[in-house]
């Protein structure tokens, strides 16, 4: 089980929180022309790397913030938690 | 008859403890506990295990292996035993797979010999050893795969009766389970001398230790093995060092407790047996108590398990591990045998010979080696031990028990064999040396290395934060082990509490080794077939994994599911290593080359009760109740689940079932008027400056106008154009928003909106809360509504000027505050009045008796989903996941002027055909048949399989309004279907319905009732 530091609330169990995916999409902007492929690729495609990724979560059984987390897929060795507002 | 007769005779016959040494052991012998095994009556004392107990009645037949039915005896002593699994009958409860070696023997114990019919001395399955040409590597799947038909019908049923250890119960098991959780610096798996110097160094420095200890003495090999620490023998030392770090408040120290899995960022689960020792679980115990440990440090102190030597027979009752016989002997007091063979390659099997020797029994050493010299074999041959160099079994003789063995001399190149002799014997303790047990190091990541030394791998880069010390990280030497343990344990915890305590490391004396020898498989004499098992529990033997290597297998962890080498309950604790040596010698390769099968936890079995907690019946999930529950319950509702909300399904009047009351309720709404609990609802508050440019963002209709005072529906979707959820939301004021959510969705539409605002459009000032919890709501609903509402709020104007549809206004019932919104999903004129929680059963109680001359009737979800149905109002059985705005015919809600989550979708090809599905109403056409839900829409009842399906029966009722069954359904080009007739295909409930295609608006399609 992960062990997941919130930046609001501290090092807390993976329990506490949902999963959100990852963290590098962006979503295209209101009122603007997005192509099919573009929005396709928003809503549907998704890397799967091997190693380093950064990644949602939500503490949901927490403080419910959004953060961001910086998590090794292969070894799930978790480096960096940011605030979903904090510049990475 | 013979065999019955057979078995009273035995009764009759009456065992003494005849292997039960005069003095000795560490078990209370003023305490006498009589036991059940195979319904005979034995005693042992107290502190004996099953397995001493039955050793020291001279019984070594305990069960049938798995695949020949061969007879199994004991083999180990502790939790590398792969033979003596029995089943538990106590405390009324089955408890299977239990390892004898591991149960503590209580008062009136009964337990039973598994994997044997009719019984372990008369075991049919036996002729499977005889038939063994049927059972090569790889049986399952070579024998049974052929014809097909024969594996569902013949093989499949006799292979599972005939399989596996123990029957689990069918019966609810009464016992108590608990997890805990736990936080510590150190968490220290194992109390040999490793576990405990490290302990007390961490303990010494202030450190929070968890030291946990599998069997239910501490001490590990210092309980058998003749050292001195300090000025006190090894045990005593124990003793000592346990006792002082039980009076430290910073230490905890289990028993019973096997640390069975590494995780993920240092978390272990260790399974403690608070109970299983004793006759029955006190109250407010638990039998099994599973433990999370979060640690910051784990040290991995589990010894080491010897290996065993591989010969021919080596599976008889009576062939045992030399430790195993050690340590029966030492803790319990019990001889294994009268007549040992020591069969050893190292000078472990010396000591075990001994302490035979010290306790009047001449035992026999056969020593593989050509030569040795250390101080152990110059003490055994000082007490005039007879010890046979350059000598091995060959085979063991004896069926049911040991009564000889085929000894012969060994070439020193190992590999001719001469002078076989046959020697009597009753026992034959066998060392191969040690093997480390590595589990929870490599469960936790780490990459090991094989050393050439002890010929086995140990940890080498930790991945995690564990280190692993003493013989499991193969170092046999006391003196090194406790060394390095006390150094390890102060800088560890030093690191952590920054506080440093020096201890003095105690003097050592023990007796050192000589090398041990690399032999460990004695070949087959000329003419011989003899079986060599390498895995004892799975009938694994030498001549399996030649047969999967000749048949071309060669990655080890082929060769260990193709043979099932090491998966059987015990993990193969005893038999991986050899598998290894073998696989090695046969291709050629050497063994880190070959490589080990990854440990996976658990490293013993645990019981499913244990992982399942206290999360059993009603505590499996939690149950939310609306502050009227307990009127619904007095005014007889039927419950029904509606996600973790109990919901009155329907209020039984009289002998009513479900149909008849439901129908009832909801005509009673059509007619007069009726009331339903609405409190489950999700409820968000909304507050912000920017809440309304929020609400047109996230809702596919127009928010930004909405007045005051107002409510409007709204849809929203995720981005895939699919419609998440909806729900009506209203301005309280201007910056202030009262969302409503279906009961199902309220935590997914929480998490939505805090995730646009948190992440996607952080610069909107608005805050979202759920309060669904703060109010309790009943809508009410029917023609004589307003006439209800009227004369709960007299001083109100509710009429339809007053407070129009989809109104809002504030009123006090009856000295509580009240927000009445006048919205309906039943499409009947209708309010929903809602009341903060603590007030709920008073408003409830209200509505009730000032409804009492309208002919009010509380209605329940039965009823409400009646309404909606038949009036085409979509719910979560049509709002799944799969369709969008227009497959509900809710396009007219889709805004084309403004953005908002999913818009973009909403244009994809797929979701703009011409034929894209669409809600429709479905009636049978004998006006008659109900459709049951998840029925298939067909064309041609009668074409062939598969049947194109245009579509699916989401929801279905018994129309009130009618007096006929009525349902909806997501049909392709739906827009295009209505009049047209189908069939509606149940293949579950085997029913084929003529049905016609009608407007899901089947009541009031022009909704005038709602605005009445
Ligand atoms: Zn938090």
């Amino acid at each position: 089980m992960l062990h997941i530091k919130c930046p609001y609330c501290g090092l807390r169990p993976q329990t506490e929180f949902s999963y959100g995916g990852d963290a590098t999409v962006k979503r295209p902007e209101l009122n603007k022309e997005v192509s099919d492929q573009d929005w396709d690729n928003f809503v549907y495609l998704r890397k799967s790397p091997r190693g380093k990724h950064l990644e949602l979560w939500q503490h949901i059984s927490g403080c419910r913030q959004w953060i961001k987390v910086e998590r090794d897929t292969l070894t799930h060795e978790i480096s960096t938690t940011y605030k979903a507002n904090e510049n990475i | 008859m013979k065999y019955l007769q057979h078995t009273k005779q035995t009764k009759i016959y009456k065992m003494s403890e005849n292997f039960r040494l005069d003095k000795g052991g560490l078990i209370n012998r003023n305490k006498k506990i009589s036991f059940k095994f195979n319904g005979k009556k034995y005693f042992g004392y107290e502190g004996d295990t099953l397995a001493s107990a039955l050793l020291a009645n001279g019984v070594h037949l305990v069960g049938r292996s798995f695949k020949y039915h061969r007879p199994r005896g004991f083999f180990g002593a502790g939790v590398d035993e792969p033979y003596a699994i029995v089943q538990m009958n106590r405390n009324n409860e089955v408890d299977p797979n239990v390892r004898a070696t591991e149960q503590e023997l209580f008062e009136g114990l009964e337990a039973k010999s598994v994997n044997c019919w009719p019984n372990v001395n008369f075991d049919i399955g036996a002729i499977n050893n005889f038939l063994n040409i049927f059972f090569p590597a790889g049986f399952y799947y070579k024998t049974f795969m052929w014809p097909k038909s024969f594996w569902y019908k013949i093989y499949e049923p006799i292979i599972r009766k005939a399989a596996g250890f123990g029957a689990a119960s069918i019966k609810h098991d009464k016992e108590r389970y608990e997890h805990k959780y736990e936080y510590c610096d150190l968490l220290i798996a194992g109390t040999g001398p490793s576990g405990l110097a490290s302990a007390y160094a961490a303990a010494k420095n202030g450190a929070k230790v968890i030291l946990a200890e599998d069997k239910s003495r501490y001490g590990g090999s210092l309980l058998t093995s003749e050292v001195t620490i300090g000025n006190q023998s090894g045990k005593e030392w124990a003793e000592q060092i346990i006792s002082e770090l039980k009076s430290m408040p910073n230490v905890i120290v289990k028993n019973r407790s096997q640390v069975f899995g590494y995780y993920d960022h240092n978390m272990l689960v260790m399974s403690e047996r608070v109970s299983d020792h004793l006759p029955k679980t006190d109250k407010y115990t638990p039998k099994q108590r599973l433990w999370y440990i979060r640690a910051e440090q784990v040290i991995i102190s589990s010894g080491s398990i010897e290996r065993p030597l591989v010969f021919g027979n080596n599976d008889a009752p009576g062939v045992m591990l030399s430790s195993a016989a050690k340590e029966y002997l030492k803790i319990y007091g019990v001889l294994v045998g009268k007549n040992p063979i020591v069969f050893t390659n190292n000078d472990s099997g010396y000591e075990t010979a001994i302490e035979f020797k010290k306790n009047g029994v001449d035992p026999i050493i056969l020593d593989t080696r050509k030569d040795a010299n250390s101080e152990i074999i110059k003490e055994a041959k000082e007490l005039n031990i007879n010890i046979k160099f350059s000598y091995v079994v060959v085979a063991a003789k004896g069926y049911k028990k040991v009564n000889s063995a085929d000894i012969a001399k060994i070439s020193d190149d190992k590999k001719v064999i001469s002078n076989i002799e046959n020697i009597k014997c009753d026992c034959i303790c066998v060392s191969g040396f040690w093997t480390p047990t590595i589990h929870l190091a490599s469960q936790s990541g780490s990459k090991t290395k094989f050393n050439e030394e002890i010929d086995a791998f140990v940890p080498s880069i930790s991945k995690q934060k564990e280190t692993t010390l003493g013989s499991a990280n193969g170092v046999f030497t006391l003196e090194e082990t406790l060394k390095t343990s006390f150094e390890k344990g102060s800088e560890l915890s030093k690191q952590i509490t920054n506080k440093e305590n020096k201890i003095s490391i105690p003097t050592v004396v023990e007796k050192k080794s000589s090398k041990h020898d690399k032999f460990w498989c004695v070949p087959l004499p000329e003419g011989k077939n003899y079986k060599r098992f390498l895995d004892f529990q799975n009938d694994v033997a030498v001549s399996d994994i030649q047969l999967a290597l000749r048949e071309g297998y060669r990655s080890i962890e082929h060769v260990k599911r193709y043979t099932t080498l090491g998966m059987a309950t015990d993990q193969g604790k005893t038999s991986n290593l050899n598998g290894l040596q073998l696989v090695s010698e046969v291709e050629n390769k050497v063994v880190p080359q070959v490589g080990h099968t990854t440990f996976r936890p658990p490293y013993t079995p645990v019981s499913i009760g244990a992982i399942v907690g206290r999360e059993v019946g009603k505590h499996s999930k939690p149950t939310r109740k609306s502050p009227m529950h307990h009127w619904h319950e007095k005014n007889n509702a039927v419950f029904v689940d509606a996600g973790v909300w109990l919901r009155p399904r329907y209020y039984k009047r009289g002998n009513e079932n479900l149909f008849e009351a439901s129908k009832r309720e909801a005509k009673n709404v059509r007619q007069n008027v009726g009331v339903c609990d609405v409190t489950t609802l999700g409820k968000i508050d909304i507050k912000g400056p920017d809440s309304a440019e929020f609400l047109n963002r996230v809702y596919t209709n127009a928010w930004l106008k909405l007045p005051v005072g107002k409510a409007r529906y709204g849809v929203m979707l995720r981005e895939d154009g699919i419609v998440m959820d909806d729900g009506t939301t209203t301005r309280i004021s201007d910056n202030h928003y009262h969302m409503t959510t279906t009961t199902a969705q309220a935590a997914n539409v929480l998490s939505h909106l805090e995730y646009y605002l948190q992440l996607v459009w952080p610069e909107l000032n608005v805050n979202v809360v759920s309060s669904t919890e703060q109010w309790a709501g009943a809508a009410i609903a029917g023609p004589k509504s307003r006439e209800v509402l009227q004369k709960l709020f007299p001083d109100l104007n509710v009429s339809n000027e007053g407070l129009p549809f989809m109104g809002y206004m504030e009123g006090n019932l009856f000295g509580v505050n009240a927000k009445i919104f006048r919205i309906s999903f039943s499409g009947e004129l209708a309010y929903e009045v809602n009341v903060e929680s603590d007030n709920g059963n008073y408003m409830w109680e209200k509505i009730i008796e000032i409804g009492k001359e309208f002919n009010i009737q509380p209605y329940g979800t039965e009823a409400l989903s009646t309404l909606r149905i038949e009036m085409g109002h979509v719910a979560g059985s049509e709002l799944d996941g799969r369709t969008i705005p227009y497959d509900n015919s809710l396009e007219g809600l889709v805004s084309k002027k403004k953005d908002f989550i999913g818009k973009r979708s909403l244009s994809k090809t797929a979701y703009i055909a011409p034929d894209r599905q669409k809600i429709v109403g479905v009636v049978p056409i004998d006006k008659k048949t109900s459709i049951p839900e998840g029925s298939y829409l067909v064309k041609d009842a009668k074409a062939k399989l598969p049947n194109p399906k245009l579509g699916h029966v989401s929801a279905s009722c018994w129309s009130v309004e009618y007096d006929n069954p009525f349902s909806l359904a997501i049909l392709k080009d739906g827009k295009n279907m209505i009049g047209k007739k189908l069939f509606a295909m149940s293949p579950l409930k085997n029913k084929v319905i003529p049905v016609e295609i009608v407007s899901s608006h089947y009541v009031d399609p022009k909704g005038e009732r709602v605005r009445s």
